[in-house]
């Protein structure tokens, strides 16, 4: 029953990432903290592992599209090796405490970033549809 | 490297750096970095933002093996909780980007932010 719970939990941060365009790790630690009540260090490493299939799946869905430029990509993953291995330690070494508050103060940076895209959309969509017709 | 036809702003060193910059935010927060990623591919490569979302998504899949790789040395990842979330997230992110194109997302997304808000408070207080 609570495997179940946790897999609608994933179908639901799912869902938020699809519509929302974050990633899903600023759901799924989130989810893995206060819904699992895992630690915030190993819902954070878990989260690491969950984002794989799905951006796997995304980049999947993309391809038609052309957009992703693989060998700039690669790049960017090949540059990340050794930082990624000592955010692990670092994150490993810090206290709990820390990593939460951290992890706090990007949601509320996300939320913001967020709200900041959609009145810049909302606005492009207004300037799109342009000013009313005129008779000519 | 005929890529003449995009407008490049930046080269190797430019990814490079970011890759830097996303190995280690990705590490230390347990998300992809597209937060960071996006904007940087956006001034620093002179991508738009399409061609920058995709690619970063495409970027997150090497920097959160990573991360993975060596939370798991660790002993931190719980990898049954991780499967048991991140599959059902397929199918759940199908559906998000399906009814991203029905609903009007504006007034939800405030709704959201606010949420996320709300759910920082709770991490901190608990």
């Amino acid at each position: 029953m609570e495997l179940l719970a946790v897999a609608l939990l994933g179908v639901a941060a799912g869902v938020v990432a699809g519509l929302f365009g974050v990633g899903g790790g600023v759901i799924f630690v989130p989810a893995l903290t206060l819904v699992v009540g895992l630690s915030q260090l190993h819902a954070e490493a878990t989260s690491l592992l969950a984002i794989v299939p799905v951006a796997l799946l995304g980049s999947w869905q993309q391809r038609r599209h052309g957009h992703i430029r693989w060998r700039d990509a690669g790049v960017i993953g090949a540059a990340s090796v050794v930082t990624a291995i000592a955010g692990a330690f670092i994150a490993d070494a810090a206290p709990e405490r820390v990593l939460r508050i951290a992890f706090a103060a990007l949601l509320v940076v996300t939320a913001a970033q967020l709200c900041l895209r959609s009145r810049r959309d909302a606005r492009a969509r207004a300037a799109a549809a342009g000013p009313p017709p005129t008779a000519p | 490297m005929a890529e003449a036809n995009s407008a490049r702003h930046g080269g190797i060193p430019q990814l490079v750096a970011i890759g830097a910059a996303a190995g280690m935010f990705s590490a230390v927060f347990g998300v992809g970095g597209g937060i960071l990623v996006v904007p940087l591919l956006i001034t620093l490569m002179g991508y738009d933002t399409r061609t920058a979302t995709a690619t970063s998504l495409a970027a997150i899949i090497f920097v959160a093996v990573w991360g993975t790789v060596a939370h798991g040395a660790l002993g931190n990842v719980e990898y049954g909780h991780a499967m048991l979330v991140g599959i059902p997230a397929m199918l759940g992110v199908t559906l998000g980007v399906a009814l991203k194109r029905r609903l009007p997302t504006e007034v939800l997304t405030y709704l959201f932010a606010g949420m996320m808000v709300a759910v920082a408070v709770l991490l901190v207080v608990e």
